[in-house]
C-alpha cells in the first residue's frame, strides 16, 4: 500500500474517532430525547462513514473492500429509519419536545405548532 | 419473466459473490440453490414489483447521492459546531411543513433523506405533509425552501 494511502487512511480515521467522540458529547450535553437524536446521528452517518472509507483504504483484498461497503450502506439505510421509528415512538407515547418558549428559554409544555 | 425478477436475481449474485469469496463447485451448487430459493419464496410472497425494485431511478438516483453526500457533510460539520459551543443556546423546532404530492417511493426518499442528515427526523409522514423536528430553525428553513424535494422529484422522471 502506497504512503500516501496509509496517511489518507489514517486522517479518515482518526477524524471519524474525533466525530464519534462529538456525537457523544452532544449526548450528552444536549437537554432532551429529540435533540440527543440529532447529535447520535453525527455518529450514525459522517463518523461510521469516515472510519469505514478509513479501512477501505486498508483492505487487503477487493472482497473485503466489498463488504466494507456494503455495511456502509446497509448503515446508511437503516440508521433513518430506526431514527424515525424512535422519534414517531416517542412522540405518540406522549413525550414533548423542548422548544423554545416567548421568553426564548426551553420550555417542555409549549404546544407544538405541529406533531400528532 | 419480469425484469424486476431478473433484477433481484443479478443483485441476490453479486450479493452472495461478494459475501462468499470462496469459488469452488460446491459453493456454486448452494450459491445457486440459495438464489433460486429466495426468488420462489419472493415471488410467492409476491413482493417483487417496481416498489421494491425501483429500477426507474437507477438512471437519476447516483447524482442524488452525490449531492446528498454534500448535504450530509454540510450539515454533519453545523451539528457539531453546536455541540461544542460553549454557550449551546439551542432553538430546536418541531414544524409540518407542506409537501406537494410526491409517489410513494418519493416520500420514503424524501423523509429518509431528511432523517439522514444530521439536525433534522422525520417524525409524521402524510399525503401532502411532512413533520419534522430540526436542532435549530435555520434547518426547517432550508427545508421550506424546497430544494430537496426538487430534486426527489426529478428522480423518476
Amino acid at each position: 500500500m502506497s504512503i500516501v494511502a496509509t496517511y489518507l487512511s489514517w486522517a479518515l480515521l482518526v477524524i471519524g474517532g474525533l466525530l464519534c467522540i462529538s456525537g457523544s458529547v452532544g449526548l450528552l450535553r444536549f437537554p432532551d430525547f429529540f435533540t440527543r437524536m440529532h447529535a447520535a446521528s453525527v455518529t450514525d452517518t459522517l463518523a461510521t462513514g469516515m472510519i469505514l472509507a478509513g479501512l477501505m483504504l486498508q483492505a487487503p483484498t477487493w472482497i473485503v473492500l466489498a463488504k466494507l461497503i456494503m455495511i456502509l450502506v446497509f448503515v446508511l439505510l437503516t440508521g433513518p429509519t430506526a431514527g424515525h421509528a424512535l422519534a414517531k415512538a416517542a412522540l405518540h407515547s406522549g413525550l414533548k419536545p423542548l422548544l423554545p418558549g416567548k421568553s426564548g428559554v426551553l420550555e417542555a409544555d409549549t404546544k407544538p405548532s405541529g406533531g400528532v | 419473466m419480469k425484469i424486476q425478477t431478473l433484477s433481484l436475481g443479478v443483485l441476490l449474485v453479486a450479493f452472495w459473490a461478494l459475501n462468499s469469496g470462496l469459488f469452488k463447485p460446491l459453493m456454486y451448487g448452494l450459491g445457486t440453490a440459495s438464489v433460486l430459493l429466495v426468488l420462489l419464496i419472493s415471488s410467492r410472497m409476491k413482493v417483487i414489483d417496481s416498489e421494491s425494485q425501483p429500477l426507474n431511478l437507477t438512471k437519476n438516483i447516483p447524482g442524488y447521492y452525490l449531492w446528498l453526500l454534500k448535504e450530509l457533510v454540510i450539515s454533519n460539520i453545523k451539528v457539531v459546531g453546536t455541540i461544542w459551543r460553549s454557550n449551546l443556546h439551542l432553538q430546536p423546532a418541531l414544524v409540518t411543513i407542506k409537501m406537494d404530492h410526491l409517489s410513494e417511493i418519493g416520500k420514503v426518499i424524501y423523509a429518509n433523506s431528511i432523517s439522514l442528515t444530521p439536525g433534522t427526523v422525520t417524525t409524521e409522514v402524510t399525503d401532502n405533509s411532512i413533520t419534522v423536528h430540526a436542532l435549530d430553525k435555520s434547518s426547517i428553513a432550508e427545508i421550506e425552501s424546497g430544494e430537496m424535494e426538487a430534486r426527489v422529484r426529478k428522480l423518476d422522471k
